[in-house]
């Protein structure tokens, strides 16, 4: 019997369509898995389920009953409970008082009847956790404990996670896995949402693939393939290559050895990573979002510093190096969030010759005079939609993208690094913004192009590297590359080689 | 059908301006329940408040006294906020200028007048800057916030002067806690004959301008407002944001320092306890009203010193307490800041093809 | 010397009623995540309008009553200014500080014009709970409002350790986000976070005009406000701390007016400027890791 049932399911964030129709069902006692890439439509639909957003069109059964869930209190009611990617606990409280937060009603609160509450419920569920000890004392994979405890807690009997092992190591995601098996034997039904293939293997029942927006089939797990299913995750849109000519290859512009970062949380982003661009070449790092293309970016802007190994540009080593040290290295920087990168403030001008400003010094003045004409020429060459004068906060994405493009172009760097360069614009920026980089190419400067759209990456790069949990897995010619091989090695289920070293 | 909506998105340009316009007129009529109440026509108290002063040499002149503290410390103010240190201690560090200058001043005797002058704001600027030095340190090396430990020391200073007061630097014969007089060469000159005007007020003036220079043709104001607007993208643009906001905190001190060189070498010729009646908080408000932006705070500052000068006529001619200077003061702030608010809204016409 | 010591502590519990009041008022606020900085202009209004309906209705504690609850409409205006429009908190509290401090003045001066002799009104007497009992006799000789001061410690306690209120209170000032996902309502309990502490510091300060002093005048708060901040940080936002802490400030204050008498040629004043170098000590030592309730000065906007 399904516990839940979701018909028809659209739901429109503007001109996009983030779920198109979806039919999705849950049975009893089953652990199904919701696969597939970024923007593929996974995280909305939860989203529908556990009330946070509302569906244009479609409905919602649970338990054969059509339901109307207008907010999380209304899922948390009809036992649904979800366990996001990023925890909402408070880390100098207890487990316990975490668990009961907002939960208890009454004046008093009394932590030793909610540290025993809590006590039972954890070995009711079989869920190993100290309800006495603080959050910011726990590891991840405990504080995700204490998360899926907080659902437990409210009678959840579906439990939705979302890309729960993206945070954990493989010990502790095994400690999951186990829990879940415990938890399913006692009725519990769980929606795991994941782009990790040999995962959903292991653990899954069933498992519906999305793609932009729409279900592309549902299947038990014994009666397909991984790489039936990576088939399926990955894009087939027409593999229109822009032109792209062989051009000889030079000699190693940028080169990462050994090089591990830590993220803003302290946990380790980049392990070991090792790459090698030439001039003349694109080198296109694809993966899904949240495997440490964020970190390796950072690192190669100077806003992150490694923890571990060599940054080389040229033979000079930019350990440690600020990031104005390398922008005069001669790295071009494109960042993966435009509005970090700009001041909405300040003024194309101004924007434009931020990274440069001690060439329009004199004497501690600034020559607004060359500023004007350097970006009144920057605006012609590049065609930006816009005036000197103006506030960049009112220029269109797009355009913004161009004053970025603008003022890395103009300093002719030797290396450029674009991280998602194309996200968010429009049809005729995003091809501007593409065939610029491949003019870059051609000029013999050396490019580093991190992008989810697997599309972009392919079209544009001589060479793909994916990247998962914050290594390579693998470095191909674009030639020789098949879209099932790298579905599977983004989503972790291809056993590189003795050939795919480098 | 023509309607309105509200979005959320920046409103044009030209809004701006007239935000401080508008807070005035909200506060005036808040007020005047203030006026009502003491028993005064508001329009007449109005009349007294803001054109009386004005109207003779006298009080014109006096508005422009009581301004030249505000212009500084505004300043003072205003160049440290631009770049996003909230630097509340500029109360202190007018006192520790007061404290350097009242020392300076006992050592001049003899001193050709403009090399006096010269040391006693040198020495006021660098006690302003000394003393704000420990908070920026802390904010820059420890990520200590300024505002707490900034305020602190504004209580801390006048512990200082509280014991230099009353202890070696009493005046020995009446026996007040006031320092002793400083040296006439070390007293700024007077602008005007038989008036308070002094030096202090030029200097105001020529600091607003070179506020107003630095943020708007220098590098470094750049490289200041760029920290001030966004941190982040400021430092992967290549700015030295640790660098920037350091000397931005401590020239901030600085400024404020040499309002305290302002009120002992300019009115009182000698360090009391009572040097400032807020001259630093005051400067904030300053600063607010004018939007950080140094000619809008050079008015700001006539316009609170105007405040304080009609405050006094009103309660001469009307008998409406004087307070209602201060009063005003701190609504006009408080209204201001929720007027800016409203540059974050924007009012479309809807054309009937996007209305329903 | 034993008299010295009896009256030191005497004094001593006097001087920390005050701080006590207004610090216990600020903790509500900082643990709900907001920094108000209008405590000493709390504190000012507090003074006057218990001085004001005091004198006005004869009745002491109807004055006390009067300051409380100016003092938590003057809380719910932070509120209107930090939380509903989100301004900044600094701004936001000095500026209620100059406003409440002017309109008291104001409101004074328009009550009792400038008279020669200012006016003055009977203030509470001290209770003698254990007369001619040598040394706790003098010591338990105290107002009323320093046993409520002593009361309320253990009181906010468990108000905020031992109360669904409190654990709520804790987790918005921690982490707004996570609270708010847990279904509390954010803005409503930093609106009730800033009344109370409103009322908190706008007794301590009707404490100083109606016990202390018996009068009102334009030091009667005299940066206390600003001691409270300090003591709040001192006490690691822990109510029996933060009392320890008004007593050691107390002490010293205390001890400092009466070494003044006994003509020690000592500055004083290291003492008094002590408690604030210790605080900015102590956040230098934590540096980032400051027990600052985490969501404090971030104001939360529910997208």
């Amino acid at each position: 019997m399904a516990v839940i049932e979701m018909r028809n399911i659209t739901k429109r964030f503007g001109s996009v369509v983030a779920n198109n129709c979806i039919n999705f069902s849950l049975e009893r006692g089953e652990i199904h898995a919701l696969l597939g890439e970024n923007g593929a439509g996974k995280t909305t639909l939860m989203r529908i389920l556990y009330g946070l957003y509302h569906a244009d069109q479609g409905e919602i059964l649970v338990d054969d009953r059509p339901v109307h869930i207008a907010s999380p209190r209304e899922a948390i009611a009809l036992g649904i409970g979800m366990v996001s990617q990023h925890f909402t606990l408070v880390p100098p409280l207890s487990v316990a008082e975490n668990v009961v937060l907002g939960y208890i009603k009454g004046l008093r609160f009394d932590p030793t009847a909610a540290h025993r509450q809590v006590a039972e419920a954890a070995s009711r569920y079989s869920i190993e956790i100290d309800p006495t000890m603080l959050v910011r004392h726990l590891s991840v994979g405990e504080r995700q404990r204490v998360e899926i405890l907080k659902a437990l807690y409210r009678n959840a009997r579906v439990l939705i996670l979302d890309e729960p092992t993206s945070v954990l190591t493989p010990q502790e995601a095994n400690a999951l896995f186990e829990s879940l098996e415990r938890l399913r034997k006692a009725g519990l039904s769980v929606i795991f949402i994941s782009h990790k293939l040999n995962e959903v293997m292991a653990i899954c029942d069933r498992i519906t693939v999305l793609r932009q927006g729409r279900v592309i089939g549902t299947a038990a797990k014994d009666s397909i393939t991984p790489a039936e299913l990576a088939r399926m995750m990955v894009s087939q849109s027409s593999q229109e290559t822009l032109r792209r000519e062989q051009s000889p290859r030079g000699e190693v512009c940028l080169a990462l050895k050994g090089v591990s970062a830590l993220d803003k949380k302290g946990l380790p982003a980049l392990k070991n990573i090792n790459l090698e661009v030439r001039s003349g070449e694109i080198l296109g790092i694809a993966g899904v979002s949240g495997n440490g293309q964020t970190e390796l970016a950072e690192v190669l802007f100077g806003t992150l510093k490694p923890s571990s190994g060599q940054i080389i540009l040229d033979g000079k080593d930019l350990q440690g190096a600020d990031p104005d040290q390398f922008l005069n290295a001669g790295i071009g920087r494109i960042p993966e969030d435009r509005h970090q990168a700009i001041l909405g403030e300040l003024t194309v001008a101004e924007n434009m010759v931020l990274e440069r400003l001690d060439e329009f010094t004199q004497h501690g003045l600034l020559d607004y005079q060359q500023v004007r004409a350097y970006s009144e020429r920057l605006i012609a060459e590049y065609q930006i939609k816009a005036l000197p004068t103006d506030r960049m906060r009112t220029l269109s994405g797009g355009n913004i993208q161009k004053v970025i493009l603008a003022r890395v172009l103009s300093r002719q760097p030797r290396v450029i690094v674009a991280s998602q360069p194309t996200r968010g614009l429009d049809v005729g920026a995003t091809e501007y913004v593409r065939s610029k980089l491949l003019e870059q190419r051609e000029r013999g400067v050396a490019v580093l192009l991190i992008s989810e759209d697997l599309d972009e990456v392919l079209a544009l790069s001589d060479r793909i590297a994916v990247m998962y949990e914050g290594q390579i897995v693998g470095t191909l010619r674009t030639e020789e590359a098949t879209l099932e091989q790298l579905g599977m090695m983004m989503a972790g289920s291809w056993k590189p080689s003795e050939e795919d070293a480098g | 059908m023509r309607r309105l909506r509200i979005e959320r998105t920046p409103a044009p340009l030209w809004v701006r301006p007239l935000i401080p316009v508008l807070a005035a007129l909200i506060t005036f009529t808040l007020t005047a329940v203030l006026i009502v109440l003491a028993k005064a026509n508001p329009l007449e108290a109005y009349f007294y408040f803001l054109i009386a002063p004005l109207s003779s040499r006298v009080s014109a002149i006096e508005v422009l006294v009581k301004s030249t503290p505000l212009l500084l410390t505004g300043a003072a103010v205003t160049f440290a906020f631009s770049a996003g240190y909230w630097n509340i201690g500029a109360e202190g560090q007018l006192y520790a200028g007061a404290i350097a200058a009242a020392w300076m001043g006992t050592l001049l005797e003899g001193f050709p007048q403009p090399l006096g002058v010269l040391l006693m704001l040198l020495s006021g600027f660098i006690a302003g800057v000394l003393w704000a030095l420990p908070p920026a340190l802390l904010k820059v090396k420890l990520a200590v916030d300024e505002v707490v430990t900034t305020l602190l020391l504004n209580s801390v200073i006048l512990f200082i002067v509280s014991y230099l007061l009353n202890g070696p630097w009493r005046d020995p014969v009446s026996g007040w806690p006031q320092s002793p007089e400083i040296a006439a060469s070390a007293m700024l000159p007077k602008l005007l004959p038989r008036a308070r005007l002094h030096l202090g007020f030029v200097i105001g003036v020529l600091v607003i301008g070179v506020l107003w220079f630095v943020l708007s043709r220098t590098t470094f104001g750049l490289k200041m407002r760029a920290t001030g607007l966004g941190m982040q993208a400021a430092r992967f643009a290549g700015v030295k944001v640790d660098r920037t906001l350091l000397l931005s905190a401590l020239i901030s001190g600085g400024i404020a320092g040499l309002a305290g060189v302002s009120e002992v070498a300019g009115i009182h010729f000698h360090l009391i306890d009572a040097i400032s009646p807020g001259y630093g908080y005051t400067g904030i408000i300053i600063a607010m009203l004018g939007g950080l932006n140094p000619l809008g705070v050079g008015v700001a500052a006539l316009f609170i010193g105007l405040l304080s000068t009609g405050g006094q006529s009103v309660s001469r001619a009307l008998g409406v307490p004087a307070y209602l200077g201060d009063v005003v003061q701190a609504v006009l702030l408080l209204v201001t800041l929720g007027a800016f608010i409203l540059q974050n809204y924007r009012i479309r016409w809807l054309k009937a093809s996007e209305a329903g | 010397m034993g008299d010295f010591l009896v009256g030191l502590i005497a004094a001593t519990l006097r001087v920390a009623t005050p701080l006590t009041f207004g610090t216990l008022g600020e903790l509500f606020a900082e643990r709900a995540g907001i920094l108000n900085l209008g405590i000493e202009g709390i504190m000012f209004l507090g003074a006057f309008v218990g001085f004001a309906v005091a004198k006005a209705s004869g009745s002491l504690w109807l004055g006390v009553l009067a300051a409380v609850v100016a003092g938590m409409l003057a809380g719910l205006l932070m509120g209107l200014l930090s939380v509903r429009l989100g301004l900044s908190q600094h701004v936001s509290g000095l500026g209620i500080t100059l406003l409440l401090t002017g309109l008291s003045l104001f409101c004074f001066r328009l009550l009792y014009g400038e008279p020669r002799i200012p006016p003055a009104i009977t203030p509470f007497e001290r209770l003698s709970v254990l007369p001619q009992v040598p040394i706790l006799g003098p010591i338990l000789e105290q107002y009323a409002l320093t046993y409520v001061a002593l009361a309320l410690v253990p009181l906010v306690w468990w108000v905020v350790y031992r109360t669904n209120f409190g654990l709520q209170l804790r987790a918005v000032g921690e982490n707004p986000e996570a609270a708010d996902a847990a279904g509390v309502d954010v803005f409503l309990m930093r609106y009730l976070a800033l009344a109370i502490g409103g009322g908190l510091m706008a007794a301590g300060g009707a404490f100083l005009s109606l016990a202390q002093l018996g009068a009102f005048t334009y030091g009667v708060i005299a940066g206390r406000g600003w001691v409270c901040i300090a003591l709040i940080i001192f006490g690691n936002w822990h109510p029996v701390k933060v009392l320890w802490g008004a007593l050691l400030f107390g002490g010293v204050f205390a001890l400092q007016l009466r070494l003044q008498t006994t003509g020690l040629q000592m500055p004083y004043e290291t003492f008094l400027a002590l408690p604030y170098l210790v605080t900015i000590a102590a956040l230098a030592i934590a540096g980032r890791n400051a027990a600052y309730p985490a969501g404090l000065l971030k104001p939360y906007k529910r997208e």
